[in-house]
């Protein structure tokens, strides 16, 4: 098991950022970025309670965690659950297993 | 126009704190909120959270601390100005600010205490054409005052508490709820979910699910909505005098980006001293301010306040002097 993985992150302008995450200090996705310097709005702070850490999962095939209520109507309210791998980086918590994914940051992050 | 000693823009926890802090030193507190209710963010996004870290309680739910910190404040009768966005700033003769809002409400001041947390919370808009046209012929995104929909056909569109209770309590008002969700279950509490289901069997809501607004249509006023269901193509038109869509709220700074405050990003630059910005007058204080080190989190809001009050002091009585007073020894007296 590693208790470093690799995220592959790209930015609003297109930019790949090779990110590095512990596993073992309870992090999700939105505070990997968050703490590799990528700028993620991420207003409510995890709470699945708004969509400014939206990002698209690009990787196929990865052990996500299944999306809850409350992320799938938190996507649609914000009009972008319809968009391929669109999730709420928060609700992703980084995993050993998560090592190499790929994932695209959503404009909302910006917003 | 409203006078007052230091008029806060943002009436979340840390505004309200501010009101409690001026008023032990004599100051009165006047408020600003593009909201049409006290408590920021707490009231808005969370306030069946419970928060763990304000020292003193273990655990608190963010809406009771919002009336905690009400009630705190009420001894020293603070002013509020609701529902309205702080859009201008100048400066008077006297030295004071003068600050509008978006309704035309006018404030003047000593001091000017920023406390705005994200940014003023704009309403998600969905992407339909004419949208924009109708706004204010029509189209409304926060409620202010349900009377004007009494007799009146009306599309409410959204899945969260907001669309569920506005449908709810309209539906005794207008002459006709609609209400429309992308999708089959909705966000909001049970039994607001519950009433909703009840009122459209007794004919009382027309609730369509999997379903939205794809257009809507008119001449000065709105006339009619589109309405298309999700799985199929065909599309009912209704007439309407009123479409409310309330898919929530994203903060944005606004015009106090143009206040010629030094910003970073979306944050305004303060000097810890006593968070002061580089106009003299004007303090920010809370999430919406960033230093070196800076936290956002409650209490260090809280501290901040605090101490921006005394230096709100010395700016409008230069002569005074300020004897920190304990309230355990002088306690709360009110004006």
């Amino acid at each position: 098991m590693k208790d470093t993985i690799t995220i592959y992150v790209t930015d609003l302008n297109g930019a790949e950022h090779i990110i590095h995450a512990p596993t073992d200090m309870n992090l999700n996705l939105m505070e990997a970025m968050r703490v590799n310097g990528l700028s993620v709005k991420a207003t409510c702070g995890g709470m699945a309670l708004c969509a400014t850490c939206n990002v698209v999962i690009e990787s196929r095939d990865y052990p996500l965690p299944e999306m809850s209520e409350e992320e799938e109507a938190m996507l649609d309210e914000a009009f972008v659950l319809d968009i391929e791998g669109s999730r709420l980086s928060c609700q992703i918590p980084i995993k050993p297993e998560l090592d190499g994914l790929r994932v695209k940051m959503g404009e909302l992050t910006a917003d | 126009m409203i006078e007052t000693d230091i008029l806060i823009i943002g009436a979340g926890p840390c505004g309200l704190f501010t009101v409690f802090e001026a008023g032990l030193i004599k100051l009165k507190c006047h408020l600003i909120d593009s909201l049409p209710q006290p408590g920021g963010q707490l009231t808005e996004i969370y306030p069946k959270k419970p928060i763990y870290d304000i020292p003193g309680f273990p655990s608190i739910l963010a809406g009771d601390l919002v009336t905690n910190l009400m009630e705190q404040a009420a001894p020293f009768h603070p002013g509020f100005t609701l529902g309205e966005r702080a859009e201008t700033i100048e400066k008077l003769q006297d030295g004071r600010f003068k600050v509008t809002t978006n309704r035309g409400t006018e404030h003047a001041a000593h001091v000017i205490a920023i406390a705005g947390g994200l940014g003023c919370f704009e309403p998600r808009k969905p992407e339909l054409e004419n949208l924009e046209k109708f706004e204010d012929c029509g189209v409304d995104y926060i409620i202010r005052d349900p009377e004007k929909y009494r007799n009146k056909k009306v599309v409410i569109a959204g899945g969260g508490d907001s669309a569920l209770d506005w449908s709810i309590f309209l539906a005794d008002v207008a002459s006709e709820v609609t209400l429309v969700h992308r999708r089959q279950a909705f966000r909001g509490a049970l039994d607001s979910v519950d009433k909703v289901h009840k009122l459209a069997e007794e004919g009382k809501i027309n609730l369509m699910v999997n379903a939205e607004v794809s257009g809507i249509d008119g001449d000065d006023q709105i006339k009619t909505a589109s309405i298309t269901p999700k799985n199929d193509r065909s599309q009912i038109v209704k007439e309407i005098d009123y479409f409310i869509p309330l898919f929530g709220l994203s903060p944005k700074l606004g015009p106090i980006r143009d206040w010629g405050l030094n910003l970073n990003k979306e944050s305004i630059t303060v000097d810890t001293t006593d968070y002061s910005t580089n106009v003299p007058g004007i303090y920010a204080i809370g999430d919406i301010n960033d230093y070196p080190g800076k936290l956002r989190l409650i209490l260090c809001g809280f501290h901040e306040a605090t101490l921006m009050v005394q230096s709100a002091y010395h700016r409008i009585y230069p002569e005074k002097r300020l004897v920190l007073k304990y309230t355990t020894v002088s306690g709360v007296n009110g004006f």
